[in-house]
């Protein structure tokens, strides 16, 4: 394989990693923050899809579709988090666990019935589509690039927030000592909605950024949930910097993986079973890394004990 | 001199900057109460958990039974007959007294891995189950669940669990606490026959009970044994009056 | 006897009424209707080892069931194109023998159970629900991306596996090959509740510290109790298998392991029976709600919403009322 295929196939992991990112950090700061295990987490990131798509259909503006995206899974969030979410923080994982797929399903089939069952499409604009030819002469897709640019951005602003606001200085509160925010006097339902809504908006985000590459479609987003929990594992539950590692971690195991290991058995078998041995092997690639982690480090790289 | 039953030796463990443990060295010889005393944050819960085995130091050794057991897990230094009770109760709130204790009698004799026959028909852990109950006398309450026995029961329960794995020494991490007055007098008078069975080492706050019970007391202090001595030469050193009294004189 | 026991009773004569009257009625869907309830309600039963009695939350169980799936669809094939599996070192042909498809079912699961178990169960909590559910879909991918047994599109088997001196097609007969296993499963688990080792299970659930202050290690506990949970639910996923003749990587995917936990919470959890209440509750569901609406998951869902928020003992607990002590 070429250094420039191999470049390509780094910037596809990026992308495919910050990605992940922005789901995993809603589900790792709903943990870290209200211990609670959202699998209806997928389901934010469709109706960010969805919503995307609808918005741009009518309107055919991108940036428009991409609002629309952040405002309906934040309103979808706290709808959820006012509704149901707030009874189960008391609850045990398993009624956690249970609330949350019986939204899965509510949600899915509630999106199924308004928008049918055939997958939407969401156009990359004309500005962000075609190539766009980097520092040594590689072509890379422009809305790829764009994508990694926006995922970086987002990941900065979100430890910013974390690290310089209010809320950031509530939330890591929370993280350490959910009754010291109490007995500071700061209204925590409130403080939870907005978390949760948080989250939500950037699944949401997530959906509708890479819903233009994919198509956007019922069941989309579960796919995407359980990778999300494969990075928060390698990184350590409610560590949103753990969250950034292990979304790298995982796009760039699970892009180069797939690129490379055909290639790799190609080297002593013949070339069919290569290559069902090598995709084989690369579609289960993370779930190794995951497993070798929790060998080394039961709570994940950032976790706390 | 016979060798201890249990034996610490230079146990060291610390949390960052804290040292919880900082070169402690005790021993526990056959019939005797030990007890270990020491202010609130002295590390008596982090010394207790690590010869338990739910912790393990940075640097020493525990020896049980003449056997270097440090690197043995919990469970592993419980079958070889180190039973501890716990400063919280620690029980399965579901069950019966009488599982609980059928529990202990099953993890002393050991074949757990046994899936058909029922255990609560088991001849000879009811009957260890009864033996202990009947130790601590809890023979009246042996189907209620632990959920509804009141916080003395629980404690009574707790030692009697203990009991029935027949140990060779027992750790005991605050047994009267949240006893009262007559429960604390009941609990002293039963772990003063109990030393007969197997020694005891003794954490405990009820300076009442320790002065009453301990044939040796250790003070520890920021994670140091500062003095080992009988209750007489405890109550006579200058810098356990200092270290752990704060000058005020002892009753 | 219990007003539980009395509920019991009547679950299981009511899981073998229906299907005989469909049989004298000639109604053979409702008998294959009876039999999904059946092979569910193992899957569950066993599921409800590691849930109920364990309190271990294995939301990868869908890994076991379709081990079971593909061990039926891998030996049924290949006695299908009468290609051995194997020729060297040792000759291993494919087979249409149900009891020896069901051996591999369960030694398979509970092989992969052994591995998964003992990496998942170095964690607890919130982590254990993500890294089973994580195992499962790292086998859905890899079945479809393997291509030997079909990849993506499943394995068709033409005739449904052989049991001495039935006639399988026969689908009461094969409903009641399912349903003597589903008792013999029920019987094995009321046992071993209140064996030694169902002892030292519920109480790692109620208190890790406990038991292992009386010389047992939870850890190996669980384990075990992974590994009998899976192989039950591997071999349901073989019968379920052999119940549609065609298995797919869809017996491996997330769906699948939220809706066997489903039936058993539906059902109850930790109760006996709970998991065929559950899977009962589940078909009848999907066919009267399925009948009025094509969306019937999003009732299903408020429905199960509404049993976690409100009702927690599920419909055995509703009816039963509250625990009683196991003794």
């Amino acid at each position: 394989m070429s250094a420039l295929l191999l470049i390509e196939q780094v910037l596809n992991g990026l992308q495919f990693g910050v990605m992940l990112f922005l789901m995993a950090a809603g589900l790792t700061l709903v943990f870290g923050v209200m211990g609670l295990i959202n699998l209806a987490h997928g389901s934010l990131y469709m109706v960010g899809a969805f919503a995307a798509a609808a918005v741009a259909a009518a309107t055919g503006s991108f940036l428009l579709a991409l609002a629309a995206s952040l405002t309906a899974a934040a309103l979808a969030g706290a709808l959820v988090e006012l509704a149901v979410i707030r009874r189960l923080y008391d609850r045990d994982h398993l009624d956690q666990v249970l609330a949350t797929f019986a939204l899965i399903l509510i949600f899915s089939e509630g999106t199924r019935w308004l928008f049918g069952s055939f997958p939407l499409y969401l156009d990359i604009p004309d500005y962000l589509s075609g190539p766009v030819t980097l520092p040594g002469g590689i072509r890379y897709p422009l809305y790829r690039l764009a994508l990694i640019v926006i995922g970086l951005l987002v990941a900065a602003g979100l430890f910013l927030l974390i690290a310089r606001t209010r809320l950031g200085m509530r939330i890591r509160a929370g993280q350490s000592d959910r009754e010291m925010i109490a007995a500071l006097g700061v209204n925590i339902s409130a403080l939870y909605t907005m978390v949760f809504a948080l989250g939500a908006a950037l699944a949401g985000l997530a959906g509708a950024l890479v819903g233009a590459i994919q198509s956007v479609q019922v069941g989309m987003g579960e796919p995407v949930l359980i990778l999300a929990f494969v990075v928060i594992v390698i990184g350590g539950i409610g560590s949103v910097r753990g969250a950034l590692i292990g979304a790298l971690l995982v796009g760039l195991t699970d892009t180069l993986g797939g690129a490379l290991l055909p290639s790799f058995f190609s080297l002593f078998m013949d070339p069919a079973s290569a290559t069902s041995v090598g995709s084989a092997l690369a579609s289960m690639l993370i779930y190794i890394l995951m497993a070798g982690v929790l060998v080394v480090r039961p709570s994940g790289l950032f976790g706390r004990v | 001199m016979t060798e201890p039953v249990l034996e610490i030796r230079d146990i060291r463990k610390a949390f960052g900057a804290l040292k919880a443990s900082d070169g402690i060295s005790l021993d526990l010889r056959e019939g005797e109460i030990h007890a270990l005393i020491g202010p609130n944050g002295a590390g008596k819960s982090t010394l207790i958990q690590q010869i338990a085995g739910g912790l393990r130091p940075d640097s020493g050794t525990v020896h049980f039974l003449g056997e270097d057991v440090t690197a043995l897990p919990a469970a592993a230094r419980a079958r070889m007959g180190l039973a501890r009770t716990f400063q919280i109760s620690s029980l399965a709130m579901e069950h019966t007294v009488l599982q609980n204790l059928v529990l202990g009698a099953l993890g002393a004799r050991g074949g757990v891995f046994r899936f058909f026959r029922p255990v609560m028909k088991d001849g000879a852990l009811l009957e260890a189950a009864r033996e202990a109950m009947a130790a601590v006398g809890l023979e009246e309450l042996a189907r209620t669940r632990v959920a509804d026995l009141s916080h003395g029961q629980r404690r009574q329960l707790e030692v009697a669990v203990a009991l029935v794995l027949k140990p060779r020494a027992f750790l005991m991490d605050e047994p009267m606490a949240g006893l009262g007055l007559e429960g604390s007098r009941q609990m002293t008078r039963f772990l003063d026959g109990l030393r007969a069975e197997a020694p005891i080492l003794l954490v405990e706050h009820d300076m009442d009970a320790v002065f009453a019970l301990a044939d040796r007391i250790s003070v520890l202090v920021y994670g140091r044994v500062i003095a080992t001595g009988t209750p007489r030469e405890i109550r006579a050193d200058s810098e356990v009056r200092r270290a752990y009294l704060g000058e005020e004189d002892m009753a | 006897m219990s007003r539980e026991a009395v509920l019991n009773g009547v679950i299981a004569l009511g899981l073998l009424a229906v299907p005989l009257w469909a049989w004298a009625a000639d109604e053979p869907f409702v008998i294959t209707l009876a039999t999904r309830v059946a092979i569910l309600a193992l899957a569950g039963v066993g599921l409800n080892i590691a849930l109920g009695l364990g309190g271990l939350v294995s939301f990868g169980h869908a890994a076991f069931f379709g081990i079971g799936g593909y061990a039926m669809g891998i030996l049924a094939s290949h006695a299908q194109s009468y290609e051995p599996l194997m020729e060297w070192p040792v000759l291993i042909e494919g087979t249409r023998s149900m009891p020896v498809i069901w051996l591999v079912a369960v030694v398979a699961s509970a092989l992969a159970a052994l591995v998964i178990g003992a990496l998942s169960l170095r964690t607890s909590g919130v982590y254990f629900i993500m890294i089973t559910l994580a195992f499962a879909q790292m086998l859905y991918y890899f079945t479809i991306s393997w291509p030997a047994y079909g990849g993506e599109d499943g394995l068709s088997i033409y005739l449904r596996n052989s049991f001495p001196g039935l006639n399988t097609l026969d689908p009461i007969q094969f409903f009641a090959i399912c349903y003597a296993i589903l008792l013999a499963a029920l019987f094995f688990t009321a046992r071993l509740a209140k064996s030694p080792f169902g002892l030292a299970l519920a109480a790692a659930r109620q208190n890790a510290a406990r038991v292992e202050a009386v010389g047992i290690r939870p850890y190996r506990v669980r384990l075990v109790a992974f590994v009998i949970s899976a192989a039950l639910t591997g071999l349901a996923g073989a019968l379920f298998a052999d119940l549609n003749r065609f298995v797919s990587p869809a017996m491996f995917g997330w769906n699948i392991s939220g809706e066997i936990m489903v039936l058993v919470i539906l059902g109850g959890v930790a109760r006996l029976f709970g998991p065929v209440a559950g899977a009962a509750l589940f078909i009848l569901l999907e066919n009267v709600l399925g009948g009025i609406s094509e969306y019937w998951q999003v009732f299903l869902g408020l429905l199960l919403l509404g049993v976690v928020l409100f009702a927690r003992g599920g419909l055995v607990g509703l009816i039963a009322g509250r625990e009683a002590t196991h003794d």
